[in-house]
């Protein structure tokens, strides 16, 4: 063996390496290489580090390293009141920040005891629609991006711009939303936004479409995606993995139908499924859930009910700005509220709603306290990136920006 | 009969050497067991055809900042069959702090458990990976626990010299 490779390798190669007393010669020329992959690397949607084992250009093995974003968001949630802990969902999964505050308060009502009027569900449940569309017209843009499809991030990007004026109007902020109150939402939605939303959903379905045309007959996106890191049904609730990932592998485990929160009851939607679990039928499972949740929009607007936005419980609920100022009841509500808390009952829960990205759940301890007692959150990129490594292995170094895009984790929500 | 029932009973007929209570929250039932029962209740709970647990939703633990008993362990399970969550639970105390480990039951505990262990310090015995999950190696202390102040331990982490 030594003496083949001395013939064939160039004597100053050899001399390179025999001058180094700790390599042998079977090293040097082992093909495995471990490769480093992140944290700052554009193709990995934040900071996500993978640590590859390469045999050529096969990966062997992948060890994901999560924590570069870690900001204790947990432990923070433990040192502040209820209603102070809003803002700090919209952090969690910053592309669909109306989702977060949906699921943070509606965990918060449960441990409570309360439930907000039908008006407030309803709007709640529109904003979690249109943000879910927002979320993976990012999802689909950057994926396609990836794998060298360029043009589509800047259609799909226009239409979540659109969204995004919505929520301007909605709350004022585009990003950093905080609109849900525990007991309701902060302000009721204006007749603009309405008309804005009804006026996006007429013209979206034709913009998707347009978007579709770019990559379904686009050979190389298909050649990238088909059959590239599959993991089949069982092995995907094996590893925890929920959202558009586990119904691409075939399982319709949908929240919003097996475990009904909000209205979700009385609206007729399917749960999209797509079999291959591969990239594509990732893909293919988010471009048809845009399409089914622009329907819920529509069935939701159509269904809104008039009424209130706040559930009536002064000592839980923040009470109307006007009212703080021109009442004494309700000015000294808002003071306790504000300073104490809303000290729920003694006990603990766990919610969870369906996110864009999966299944993001609430576990909460209270002690009767007005802070939590411990807040855990369950979030579904942190567990989708388990799978990562199950995905990856086999695949070529290529495929791993593919493999990573498809499942679309936010590493905010990742690591908390 | 209602599930909640159905578990508890099947629970008690078929793994009679298990002891355990039960508790109620806004609807949500929780068995808390003895730790030493854990693996074996899983598993049962998964591979029984009718209960069908076959997907582990979280894994954490509670830091009761007390004497004795002072973690609990929570495990959030659901089946996807009956549509119906369950929460297990069990005390671990601070001076006896592991557990044995359910990542051979559900293989998304793995870095479930991690998570507790980087921020609880509670080992879990027969994990196959065991190590931190968000703060680096070095780290001496478990950030979740209640004697670890919010604003953080200074000389903690290394930070460049004046």
């Amino acid at each position: 063996m030594e003496k083949v490779i001395k013939e064939n390798a160039h004597s100053k190669i050899l001399d390179a390496l025999l001058a180094d007393k700790d390599i042998t010669i079977e090293d040097a020329l082992e093909n495995e290489m471990i490769l480093n992959m992140g944290p700052q690397h554009p193709a990995t949607h934040g900071v996500l580090r993978l640590l590859l084992r390469l045999d050529g250009e096969t990966i062997v093995s992948c060890v994901p390293e999560l924590g570069y974003l870690h900001r204790g968001y947990e432990k923070m949630a433990e040192n502040m009141s209820y209603h102070e802990f809003i803002p700090h969902s919209d952090r969690l999964d910053y592309l669909a920040p109306l989702s977060n505050n949906v699921a943070w308060v509606l965990a918060v009502e449960k441990l409570i005891g309360i439930e907000a009027p039908p008006r407030a569900q309803y709007i709640r449940m529109l904003i979690c629609e249109l943000s879910r569309i927002a979320s993976h017209l990012i999802a689909i843009g950057s994926f396609a991006m990836d794998v060298g499809a360029l043009t589509v991030l800047l259609w799909t990007l226009r239409e979540r711009e659109k969204i995004l004026d919505i929520w301007d109007i909605l709350c004022g902020a585009r990003f950093t939303t905080s609109y849900t109150r525990i007991g309701g939402v902060a302000n009721d939605i204006q007749p603009e936004a309405i008309a804005k939303a009804e006026w996006f959903i007429n013209q979206f379905d034709d913009n998707l479409t347009e978007c579709e045309y770019l990559l379904n007959n686009n050979r190389i996106f298909i050649g990238r995606l088909e059959g590239v890191g599959v993991v089949s049904g069982e092995d995907a609730i094996q590893l925890g993995i929920t959202g558009p990932t586990l119904r691409g592998s075939g399982i319709a485990y949908d929240l919003r139908r097996d475990m009904p929160y909000l209205f979700y009851n009385d609206l007729d939607f399917k749960v999209i499924t797509h079999d291959g679990g591969d990239c594509l039928a990732r893909y293919f499972v988010r471009v048809d859930e845009c399409r089914e949740s622009a329907k819920m929009v529509r069935q939701i607007l159509s269904k809104m009910p008039k009424g209130n936005i706040l559930f009536n419980s002064p000592k839980k609920v923040l009470p109307d700005k006007v009212e703080i100022y021109t009442k004494m009841e309700e000015l000294i509500h808002d003071f306790m509220i504000v300073n104490f808390g809303i000290n729920p009952p003694v006990g603990e829960i766990y919610n969870a709603i369906e996110n864009p990205k999966g299944e993001l759940g609430f576990y909460i301890v209270s002690k009767g306290e007005g802070h939590p007692w411990k807040c855990k959150i369950r979030s579904p990129s942190m567990v989708n990136c388990q799978g990562l490594p199950h995905m990856i292995k086999g695949c070529m170094v290529s495929d791993v920006v593919a493999i990573v895009g498809s499942i679309d984790p936010v590493m905010g929500e990742a690591d908390k | 009969m209602e599930r909640k029932e159905i578990i508890i009973q099947k629970i008690k007929d078929k793994l009679p050497g298990v002891q355990f209570t039960t508790a109620e929250f806004r609807g949500e039932l929780s068995i808390i067991l003895n730790k030493k029962d854990i693996v074996n209740l899983s598993s049962f709970l998964k591979d029984d055809p009718d209960l069908a647990f076959n997907f582990c939703e979280d894994v954490t633990a509670i830091d009761w900042a007390r004497r004795n008993q002072r973690f609990t362990m929570v495990y959030h399970i659901f089946s996807m069959k009956n549509k119906f969550r369950l929460k297990l639970k069990c005390d671990v105390e601070e001076e006896d702090c592991n557990i044995d480990s359910v990542s051979s039951v559900w293989k998304t505990a793995d870095w479930e458990e991690r998570e507790t262990y980087d921020m609880y310090g509670i080992h879990f015995n027969n994990h196959p990976d065991l190590r931190r999950m968000y703060m680096p190696e070095e780290f001496e202390y478990y950030p979740l626990r209640k004697d670890f102040p919010l604003m953080g331990i200074p000389g903690s982490l290394p930070l460049p010299k004046k």
